[in-house]
């Protein structure tokens, strides 16, 4: 109780009173914390737990996505072809909905087919397809309330997030950073799909919604047009820096926060320079989409490290003062805690194995890079770690403020970059880099970490055979639920990681665990099964995995994946008998 | 036994046609168009009369995954023009080899060692992967060539080839280093010269050369069988087709 008190938790803990027992979105809170105060499942009979009902989404792809539950009903949204189904508390389908997203955007997502959510509010669902499109329903009926077409399949992008929504604005960022595609993210208004605002990820200043009120902490993000001159000639407008991730509101500031894309299409010696604004995470004022603050995790990043993940807003005794702050774990393999004000790098901490990098300055607030492991034309670079997906990919963390602590589903890879290899797309022999990723220090592919951001150490950490693909959730019962990519649903105890029950399904698990207030009141637990993902082609795609370089360099490291599971996505409900 | 003949081209007697299905992408000149005026839809007709087969289109794009989703999905029998030795697929005997070319319009450049080089507004396809590059990009970078040096990603409206092409006729760019066939036939709609690339001194290892045959499922061996005694036959056909799409042509 005492870490209890100390670590206190602001405005999440407010806005969760408000919708005590559901789940309105991905990460139940604006704050992204992905808890919940339920607590009679507990240590002491969370072995107990058993599976009321589950129900099959038709959908073989991953399901990378969080269940909502919210006025009395389950929702559910599949991978492409993205349908969505409204259940009660006893599994049985109160009305589906088909968006009838386009075939051929299945050939245009580079990573499995995924969709990482809905968001209720106000009586609406709000989610995303594949091809583009952000859509509203009402969540009695599911009657179709407007869409509106965002993203350009034909030039490579995709939608895969979840949307976020806060004072009637949807916002919605796209896909595709390998193919060529500028990112952006954009504000819809909740009652019409109307846009209000969008902001680029590169370019001028006036696309990136860069003005006066823009006070990045850091030199080297400050000066006019930085989304152009970091960039040779006009690189910038194919950058990538899409947005992918997650977004987090604080309510106090009307910040928005979130993170951008790595940078792309190119190899990374044709475009030097920092290639702002990719790699790095924003503050916006969410009424106007103003910028306020930028830092950049992977200033030219030269490794596939996305900066899209999570972001928590917590307030932490930082150094003896109690602080504001915005906890980071990211690609990079560092979890950054970062005043959420200014955008300062308090602390960044290695959580993986690193040799990617050497630190981050906190002076300059840049990481520095390691020469020795700069993937290079022609030459073999071994033991990058992290691999590509990075330390940790999308997978969100949760936050429990009765324990203080982080909780981390991540992986454990490395690669290596070969001699580069001949490959082919649509008329065009090329060159690509022959990655390999493999498994890291340990031979251990994933691990769940319990992490104190505020000593900036591992309290306790699990690991797993395969990469933690999944969500975590974290309740006021201290306990912990993740899932594994070969199937097992598992609760462990909150303060010691500790096993309290596990339970096998079918295909493996990718999903955000959540839990709410079913049928009788009593607290659920509820996760979507569905192996898949970057991660999980090796069985939700069926790719070949005698070559290793396949799945952007992942079947290497998941080769005996179709040994363990099989594909096909399912929603499963727990309670205490 | 019927439909046996059906699924497995050729393995039934020549009195009963069998078919060829072949996957083509619906939308990319010159190689092959759903209305079938691609130099590979050309080049399939001939190969599928020699073997007395039927042809039948599977239109795909050509695009990641496009592999596993057609002939691993067995959606078709071959894929035309994919590079000999294309892991994912087994290859026949290559039907043709070009290289990547030079292509530029009033200011000649013919080697990554001119001295312009930095200074030419040069045009480049990318491929959409992360990290990867056609020989040319990296060529490029390896010069230092990199401030004025444009990407046209392969997704778009129209071949990235094509927006190159159009963009140096225009005087938006003043040259494009481009895969050899798509350079040729565009290049000469709008008379604009070709030469081929050849690897830089720094990158010596760095292919600029393919050979291009074509690709079926792993472990179908007697339709490869087949189809390369079919191209021997034919060979001098397959060279008239080349030439009249204006393919560039390296021994």
């Amino acid at each position: 109780m005492l870490r209890a008190l100390t670590f206190l938790l602001g405005l999440a803990a407010a806005a969760a009173s408000a919708q005590d027992g559901e789940w309105r979105m991905p990460a139940k809170d604006y704050a992204s914390l992905r808890y919940s105060e339920l607590a009679e499942i507990d240590a002491s009979n969370a072995s107990k737990l058993r599976e009321v009902w589950n129900f099959t989404t038709g959908v073989q792809a991953g399901h990378e996505a969080a269940p909502l539950a919210a006025a009395g009903l389950l929702y559910v949204v599949t991978p492409y072809p993205n349908h969505v189904f409204a259940l009660d508390f006893s599994g049985k389908v109160v009305w589906k909905f088909d968006p009838k997203t386009k075939p051929s955007s299945q050939g245009v997502a580079c990573c499995d087919v995924v969709n990482r959510g809905m968001f209720y509010e106000g009586g609406r669902l709000y989610f995303n397809t594949l091809d583009g499109q952000a859509i509203a329903l009402d969540a009695k009926s599911g009657k179709e309330l407007w869409r509106t077409k965002l993203a350009n399949i034909d030039v490579g992008e995709t939608i895969t997030m979840a949307p976020f929504v806060a004072k009637g604005k949807v916002l919605v960022g796209n896909s595709g950073g390998e193919l060529g595609v500028r990112g952006w993210l954009v504000a819809l208004d909740a009652k019409s799909g109307k846009e209000l605002w969008r902001a680029y990820s590169t370019g001028p200043d006036k696309d990136v919604l860069i003005g006066r009120r823009f006070k990045p902490h850091y030199s080297g993000d400050q000066g006019k047009d930085l989304g152009v001159k970091s960039w040779p000639g006009e690189a910038w407008k194919i950058g990538g820096g899409t947005v992918w991730g997650w977004i987090s509101y604080d309510p106090q500031t009307n910040l928005v926060f979130y993170g951008t894309g790595n940078p792309g299409p190119w190899n990374p010696e044709q475009r030097p320079g920092d290639n702002k604004w990719t790699a790095g995470i924003f503050a916006r004022d969410l009424d106007s989409g103003e910028a306020r603050w930028f830092y950049q995790f992977s200033p030219h990043d030269e490794h596939d490290y996305d900066a899209v993940n999570e972001n928590l807003l917590l307030e932490l005794d930082v150094r003896g003062v109690k602080r504001k702050v915005l906890v980071r774990p990211e690609r990079n393999g560092y979890v950054y805690v970062m005043d959420r004000a200014t955008g300062e790098v308090l602390s960044a901490t290695p959580y993986v194995h690193i040799t990617t990098s050497l630190g981050v300055d906190l002076t300059s607030g840049r990481l520095i890079y390691n020469p020795k492991t700069q993937p290079k034309v022609g030459t073999t670079v071994r033991n990058i770690c992290p691999a590509s997906p990075g330390a940790k990919d999308w997978q969100p963390s949760a936050y429990s403020p009765r324990t203080g602590l982080l909780y981390i589903p991540h992986q454990n890879l490395c690669q290596d970059t070969g001699t580069y290899e001949a490959s082919y797309i649509a008329g065009t022999p090329y060159v690509g880099a022959d990655v390999l990723m493999k498994p890291g220090p340990g031979g251990h592919r994933g691990e769940f970490t319990a992490w104190d951001p505020v000593a900036a150490k591992k309290v306790w950490a699990l690991k797993e055979n395969f990469p933690v693909w999944s969500g975590a959730l974290v309740t006021a019962g201290d306990v912990v639920f993740f899932g594994t990519m070969d199937g097992f649903f598992k609760a462990v105890d909150a303060n010691s990681g500790k096993l309290l029950w596990q339970f096998k399904t079918s295909s493996g698990i990718i999903g955000q665990p959540i839990a709410f207030r079913g049928a009788n009141g009593k607290q659920h637990v509820a996760v979507l099964s569905g192996v898949g993902g970057w991660a999980g082609v090796t069985v939700s795609q069926e790719v070949d995995t005698r070559d290793g370089t396949v799945g952007l360099g992942f079947a290497n490291a998941m080769r005996d994946l179709p040994k363990y599971t099989v594909k096909g996505g399912m929603l499963h409900v727990f309670a205490l008998p | 036994m019927f439909s046996r003949c059906l699924s497995l081209l050729l393995v039934c007697g020549s009195a009963m046609a069998a078919d060829l299905r072949v996957c083509a992408e619906p939308d990319n000149l010159p190689f092959s168009h759903e209305n079938q005026s691609g130099f590979e839809n050309r080049i399939a007709q001939l190969l599928s009369a020699e073997l007395d087969a039927r042809l039948i289109y599977e239109w795909q794009p050509q695009r990641r995954g496009f592999v596993r989703k057609t002939l691993g999905s067995d959606l078709c029998d071959a894929w035309m023009g994919v590079p000999a030795g294309f892991e994912r697929v087994m290859t026949t005997k290559p039907y043709y080899r070009s290289t990547y070319v030079f292509v530029y319009g009033k200011r000649p450049l013919q080697s990554f060692d001119s001295p312009d080089l930095a200074a030419m507004r040069i045009g480049v396809q990318l491929p959409g992967n992360d990290g990867a590059a056609t020989p040319a990009g990296y060529a490029l970078a390896a010069k230092g060539a990199v401030q004025n040096v444009r990407g046209y990603p392969i997704y778009g409206e129209q071949p990235a080839a094509e927006r190159i092409v159009e963009a140096i006729a225009r005087g938006e760019l003043d040259a494009g280093v481009v895969w050899g066939p798509a350079a040729g036939f565009f290049a000469r709609t709008k008379h604009l010269d070709v030469a081929p690339a050849r690897a830089p001194a720094e990158l010596a290892s760095m292919p600029f050369e393919f050979a291009i045959a074509i690709g079926v499922k792993r472990g179908n061996n007697q339709l490869r069988d087949r189809l390369d005694a079919a191209i021997a036959r034919r060979k001098s056909d397959i060279d008239a087709v080349l030439d009249e799409y204006a393919v560039p042509r390296v021994p």
